[in-house]
């Protein structure tokens, strides 16, 4: 099923406006993810579509041919994963994951074959009569999984599914759910703040801030080619390199770069692992911290620019604090976007 | 044993104290069970008292049992949709909606019962049912139900609880047969057995609101205890206690519980 939403937009009675009119759609079996900072709407976008919050008027809602915007929740048939799981605590997990089949007075031995079918699916059988609160995080998400699931639902909608994990479990489970969604063949949407998880689940990201999509893509063209310094820094944490663009030239405290193209009224932007030092470099620097992340070293470089630059330096033998290094950076890797493009 | 002072003077305090609180409840089981009280234990043990107290006063055991009964069905009606909603909207109201529910165990009950009289004092058919005291039982147990229900009903995220339920295509109703009520047990089998404690020992109320003809089991008791030997008001009192004793330990036991699920 496909899903549209246009024109639609939420206005608190306070008149905080957390969600600006926006447009977002969503083909048969695509894996979208809302991708943004805390309070950018994301979550707000997410619960209008599911229809645990009414937008203003003019907003409009449709899943195919159904405009949906004024049914409530329990007659839009989507499933839908909490952050916090929303777990029944008074029912075991099979329970839980039967529950819509319930509300939709199949018949028992229906229900508990289908019941079955998807504990099977999502490895939850030696855990089926256990209590919610006999299991473990990682438990209780595939849990949360399963119950929405279970209805068939027309959607899958999922907020933060994976926030509630510790760091090692999130990682894990990640591409647990990545895999597990395809196998559903079930358009969905997820709304995360974690770029890596956006990018290792969705097939397209929709990047928000302050209340609407500000750039829409695959992860690849998110990373590549955003549109927006806002896009560039939250996807992949991109620098600005402050100095003065004079043609193709960029000029720099710690010297000159060559820009790809003309970059007049331009700011120039770039990632750490695009910052390389090499003795060949045409930019000098100061090594003020190196920290070590196991599979690199993460090395910050002052007198370049006014802050430090980062640079990912993946050999072994880091540069020491205090050193004087070479930078070089490819024209290539620098991103030019227009300035006063400031969201 | 008693390695300091300190120690030593905690056991006098606390020995003390059990004593203070626990001689006259032995003295006036006592008396209930001694064949003439005037003369002590050696004129002989007997429970022709306990009888007698039966006989005269079992209208009133069933009265008081009917009331408590009467009293958890309306206040379970009333409190679980008040806590329920107390709890889905917090906010200045409710919390001002829930002191005002709760005004009846500040207000001496001689007051609420004045009150009512001057209300409902005129209408005759109702002044003198059974009806007109539950009212007032009501009105002083209702808060417990409330605020018992309401603890646990805050202790859980029941907004997400009943959207997920919700997004499950559950209606409002089914939401609340299915997720609110059977994760408000604890709270609803705490406040239930305090209400009926509550209503078979309320006296100050009940004492205004009854007639000749209605009379509760601690109404009866001050009667027993005005008008009768001093053998068969204190059997009364054991009488009293072999109900109340027992709902008091079911009550403890429910609010630890529902204390449990609200951590």
């Amino acid at each position: 099923m496909t899903l549209r939403v246009t024109n639609t937009a939420k206005t608190y009675p306070d008149g905080t406006k957390a969600l600006l009119p926006t447009e977002l759609s969503v083909a048969k079996g695509e894996i979208v993810s809302l991708l943004g900072p805390s309070g950018c709407g994301k979550t707000t976008l997410l619960r209008i579509i599911a229809g645990l919050e009414t937008p203003d008027a003019g907003s409009e809602i449709w899943f195919g041919n159904d405009n949906v915007t004024s049914l409530p929740v329990e007659r839009r048939k989507v499933g839908m994963v909490f952050q916090s799981y929303a777990l029944f605590p008074n029912m075991s997990v099979r329970a839980n994951v039967g529950y819509g089949l319930k509300m939709q007075k199949l018949p028992k031995d229906e229900i508990e074959s289908r019941v079955t079918e998807v504990l099977e699916l999502c490895q939850l059988q030696e855990f089926s009569g256990r209590a919610i609160d006999a299991l473990s995080g990682g438990q209780r998400q595939r849990v949360a999984l399963a119950r929405a699931i279970a209805p068939r639902p027309r959607m899958l909608l999922l907020d933060e599914p994976l926030s509630a994990l510790d760091a090692a479990l999130r990682e894990a489970l990640r591409d647990e759910l990545a895999m597990l969604l395809r196998e559903f063949h079930i358009t969905a949407i997820f709304v995360t703040h974690d770029q890596d998880e956006a990018m290792a689940i969705a097939d397209r990201v929709a990047v928000m801030s302050h209340g609407h999509v500000v750039q829409s893509g695959t992860p690849e063209e998110l990373y590549r080619n955003p549109n927006s310094p806002f896009v560039a820094g939250f996807v992949g944490n991109a620098m600005r390199l402050e100095g003065k663009v004079a043609g193709s030239t960029l000029h720099l405290d710690g010297g000159e770069l060559a820009l790809p193209r003309d970059g007049t009224g331009h700011n120039v932007f770039v990632r750490a692992e695009d910052v390389q030092i090499d003795t060949e470099g045409p930019l000098n620097g100061k090594v003020e911290s190196v920290t070590f992340f196991g599979t690199h070293y993460r090395v910050g470089i002052s007198g370049i620019m006014t802050d430090v630059l980062t640079s990912t330096y993946a050999g072994q033998n880091a540069p020491k604090v205090g050193e004087r290094v070479e930078v070089s950076i490819k024209p290539e890797a620098l991103m030019l976007l227009p300035e006063g493009a400031e969201i | 044993m008693f390695k300091s002072k300190t120690k030593l003077l905690q056991l006098i305090v606390t020995l003390s104290a059990c004593a203070f609180l626990l001689i006259p409840t032995i003295m006036s089981v006592m008396a209930g069970l001694t064949a003439n009280y005037f003369k002590g234990i050696s004129s002989g043990l007997t429970l022709k008292w306990v009888f007698q107290v039966w006989e005269l006063y079992a209208d009133s055991i069933f009265l008081s049992l009917w009331l408590a009964i009467a009293c958890l069905i309306v206040t379970l009606i009333v409190g679980l949709p008040a806590a329920y909603g107390l709890a889905r909207h917090p906010g200045w109201l409710s919390r001002l909606l829930e002191e005002f529910i709760s005004l009846p165990l500040a207000v001496p009950g001689l007051a609420i019962a004045l009150a009512l009289l001057q209300l409902y004092g005129s209408m005759k058919g109702f002044r003198a049912s059974w009806a007109f005291i539950l009212v007032g039982h009501v009105l002083y147990t209702l808060p417990f139900m409330v605020r018992s229900i309401l603890a646990v009903l805050a202790a859980i995220d029941l907004k997400t609880l009943e959207e997920g339920a919700a997004s499950l295509g559950a209606s409002p109703w089914q939401r609340f047969r299915d997720i609110v009520v059977p994760n408000a047990m604890p709270g609803i089998l705490a406040g239930a057995l305090t209400v009926v404690t509550l209503s078979i020992g309320e006296f100050n109320i009940t004492w205004m609101l009854h007639t000749p003809y209605l009379k509760t089991l601690p109404v009866g008791l001050a009667d027993s205890y005005a008008s009768m030997r001093l053998e068969v008001a204190s059997a009364y009192t054991l009488v009293f206690f072999i109900l109340i004793v027992p709902l008091l330990m079911a009550m403890q036991w429910a609010s630890a519980r529902a204390q449990r699920k609200t951590k």
